[in-house]
C-alpha cells in the first residue's frame, strides 16, 4: 500500500488467517474508515499466519488488532470493530464522549 | 541415579524432566508431557524463576528448545537476571535453543472494540514450533495478560483454547499465575485448565524466610504430597532434597574404621558399617572433634575422600589443633583427599545450609562425611526443623552409600538435650563421650550407647589422647581392683 504524503492516519491491521472474524473486522473497519477518514488514511493488512516472523515488532497476541501508528501515540485496538464508538475513540476521530 | 529409577517407575505416564534438583523426584519424573502445568504463588515466590529454569535446563541438559513468553518482565531484564544463575542465556538464544518473546501490554494503550481471539499468539508460537522445534513453553504470567484486558470472559475461553492447541502440538507448557484469595489462582484456572498445579509459598517466620513448594494436583500420576522447602540461590532453583519417600537404601557391606583401633574393637571389632550414620556426643572438651578427625584422617589414609563440615573451627584452627592428638591433616588436604568446609551456621538459613552441603557433597564425591557439630544448627532453626534437616541429610548420604559422622554437644549438666535424643534415634551408631571428676583430675570416658546390627561392647573406657594418638583403657579392671 502506497502512502501519499499528508495522510493523517497510518494504520496496520493484524489478522491470523482470513477467518470469519477477520473478514467481519475488515468490513467493519473499512466502513468506519471510509465514513470518517476518507482519503486521509492508509491501511495495511498483515496476516500473522503468512508472515509470522515479526519477532518483537508489534507484539501482537490477540487478533484482530489494529495498530494506529499515526497520529501518535501508538495505540492498539483489539476486536472485530463491532463497537464503532470505541473504534472511533481509538482512532481519535472524535473526542471521547463523556456521559 | 534416582531420576532414572523414578522415570522408569512411571513409564506408563510420559513426563518431561525439568532438570531442577529435587523437583523431578517429587513429581516422580517431571511435568506431564504435552500438557500444561500451572505454577501459582504470591509475588516474589519464584514463579518466573521456576519457569525459566524449566526452559534453561531443558535446553542445556536435554537439548530441547524452549520459548518464554513474557507479559510482564522486559526481555533484556529476564536475560540479564537469569544469566546470574549459571545459564548463559545469550548463548542459548544464539544457538536457537531458547527464545524469549516479550509482549508488552503497557507500551500502547489498548482499546477493546468487539470480540477477539488469541490467534495472534498462537501464530507466533506455531512459527517457533516450526522453526525452532519448541518443546517447552512458558507463559508468564496469566495475571499480566488478564489484567490488561476487560473482556476476561473471551480471554478465558481463548486461553483454554490455547492450552488445548498446545496439547495438540505436544508442547509441555508452564503457566504462571498469582495466587488468589479464595482460589489458587486469581482467575481460577487451575480448576479446569491444568493437568498439574504446583503451589509456591514464601513466608516469613520469626524473621526467617521460608520457601515451600507443594504439588496440589497431578492428574493421572502419584506425587510427593508434602510441602518441600525450595531455594533460589546462585545455582538457581532447587527443591530440597530429595528425601527418599521410602527407606530403600541398599545396605552397604564392609566396614569403616573409626580411626582408633581400640574404639573399633569397642564397636564390635571393625569400626562402623560403611554407609551408616554415627553420632559422637559429649560435653565441651570431651574430644568430639578429635574423634571425628581421627575417623576423617583414617578414611583419607585409606585413599578415600572425606568432606569435613566444621561449624566451630576454621580449617587452620582444626588442622593446628589436631596436631596435638597426632593427626596431621595438612598432607591430606594437599592431596585433595580431605576437604574442610568451615562456616558459621547462622551465616545462612537451615535450608540453604542443607542445599550447600548437598551441593558440596555432589561436587567433592566423598565416601566419608563429618558434620561437626550438628547441635549448632539449633541457632538457626527450631528443634523440629533441625531434625527434619538432619533426616534429609542422612537420607541423602545414605542413598549414596556415604558414611557420616556427626558430633553433638551435650550441655554441661550431662543430661542429653532434646536434639541429641532426637538425633540419636536417627543414627545407626552412637558413641558417647564424658568427663568424670576423679580425685583432682578429670578423666575422659567413652562408651558405645548403641550400634545397630553390631555386637558392641557395653564397657566404659577411659579415652587417652596425646600427640602419639588415641588409646582406650578398660575401666572394668580398675573398678575390680
Amino acid at each position: 500500500m502506497n502512502q501519499p504524503v499528508g495522510e493523517k492516519w497510518i494504520l496496520k491491521l493484524y489478522i491470523a488467517g482470513m477467518t470469519p472474524t477477520a473478514r467481519r473486522a475488515l468490513a467493519n473497519l473499512q466502513a468506519i474508515c471510509e465514513e470518517h477518514m476518507a482519503g486521509s488514511y492508509s491501511l495495511e493488512i498483515i496476516d500473522l499466519v503468512e508472515s509470522p516472523a515479526l519477532e518483537d515488532g508489534e507484539q501482537i497476541f490477540a487478533v484482530p488488532t489494529l495498530v494506529r501508528h499515526l497520529p501518535p501515540p501508538l495505540r492498539k485496538i483489539i476486536g472485530d470493530f463491532s463497537d464503532t464508538e470505541k473504534v472511533l475513540v481509538g482512532l481519535d476521530v472524535k473526542p471521547i464522549s463523556r456521559s | 541415579m534416582t531420576s532414572l529409577k523414578t522415570a522408569s517407575r512411571s513409564a506408563s505416564f510420559p513426563k518431561v524432566p525439568t532438570g531442577i534438583p529435587g523437583l523431578d523426584e517429587i513429581t516422580e519424573g517431571g511435568l506431564p508431557l504435552g500438557r500444561s502445568t500451572m505454577i501459582c504463588g504470591g509475588p516474589g515466590c519464584g514463579k518466573t524463576m521456576l519457569g525459566m529454569e524449566f526452559l534453561v535446563r531443558g535446553a542445556r541438559d536435554f537439548g530441547e528448545a524452549g520459548l518464554f513468553i513474557s507479559f510482564e518482565e522486559e526481555k533484556q531484564c529476564l536475560v540479564d537476571n537469569f544469566s546470574c544463575f549459571g545459564g548463559d542465556l545469550e548463548a542459548m538464544i544464539e544457538k536457537r535453543l531458547l527464545k524469549v518473546t516479550q509482549i508488552d501490554l503497557s507500551a500502547a494503550e489498548i482499546i477493546e472494540a468487539g470480540s477477539f481471539s488469541l490467534d495472534g499468539l498462537i501464530a507466533h508460537i506455531e512459527h517457533d514450533i516450526k522453526t525452532l522445534h519448541v518443546k517447552r513453553l512458558v507463559i508468564d504470567s496469566l495475571d499480566a495478560l488478564f489484567s490488561a484486558m476487560a473482556r476476561t470472559d473471551i480471554l478465558r475461553h481463548e486461553f483454554s483454547r490455547l492450552l488445548r492447541w498446545l496439547k495438540s502440538k505436544g508442547v509441555t507448557a508452564v503457566i504462571t499465575g498469582e495466587r488468589g484469595v479464595d482460589s489458587l489462582t486469581k482467575f481460577g484456572f487451575e480448576a479446569y485448565a491444568s493437568d498439574c498445579v504446583i503451589l509456591l509459598d514464601h513466608r516469613i517466620n520469626e524473621q526467617i524466610s521460608k520457601r515451600r513448594l507443594r504439588i496440589i494436583k497431578y492428574r493421572g500420576s502419584s506425587h510427593g504430597k508434602d510441602e518441600y522447602p525450595y531455594l533460589i540461590n546462585a545455582r538457581g532453583f532447587s527443591v530440597l532434597p530429595v528425601t527418599s519417600l521410602q527407606l530403600n537404601f541398599t545396605a552397604e557391606s564392609g566396614w569403616v574404621s573409626s580411626g582408633i583401633k581400640d574404639l573399633d574393637k569397642l564397636c564390635g571389632g571393625n569400626g562402623y558399617y560403611r554407609g551408616s550414620s554415627i553420632l559422637l556426643s559429649g560435653k565441651a572438651g570431651t574430644g568430639k572433634s578429635s574423634l571425628s578427625s581421627a575417623y576423617a584422617s583414617a578414611a583419607c589414609l585409606r585413599g578415600e575422600k572425606c568432606l569435613y563440615f566444621s561449624f566451630e573451627e576454621s580449617e587452620e584452627q582444626l588442622t593446628r589443633n589436631m596436631l596435638s592428638v597426632g593427626i596431621d591433616m595438612a598432607p591430606l588436604l594437599k592431596q585433595g583427599l580431605l576437604n574442610i568446609q568451615a562456616f558459621r551456621p547462622n551465616y545462612r538459613g537451615l535450608e540453604e545450609h542443607l542445599f550447600e552441603m548437598t551441593a558440596a557433597i555432589e561436587a567433592f564425591q566423598p565416601t566419608c562425611v563429618v558434620i561437626d557439630p550438628i547441635t549448632n544448627f539449633v541457632s538457626v532453626g527450631t528443634c523440629e526443623e533441625v531434625k527434619s534437616m538432619l533426616t534429609r541429610i542422612i537420607d541423602h548420604l545414605k542413598s549414596r552409600g556415604i558414611t557420616m559422622a556427626f558430633t553433638a554437644l551435650t550441655p554441661g549438666s550431662g543430661r542429653p538435650d532434646e536434639t541429641e535424643t532426637d538425633v540419636s534415634s536417627m543414627v545407626d551408631t552412637w558413641v558417647a563421650l564424658d568427663l568424670k571428676l576423679v580425685g583432682n583430675s578429670r578423666r575422659r570416658e567413652i562408651y558405645v550407647v548403641k550400634s545397630r546390627g553390631m555386637k558392641h561392647s557395653h564397657e566404659i573406657c577411659e579415652l587417652e589422647m596425646s600427640k602419639h594418638g588415641f588409646s582406650l583403657r578398660s575401666l572394668a579392671k580398675e573398678q575390680i581392683a
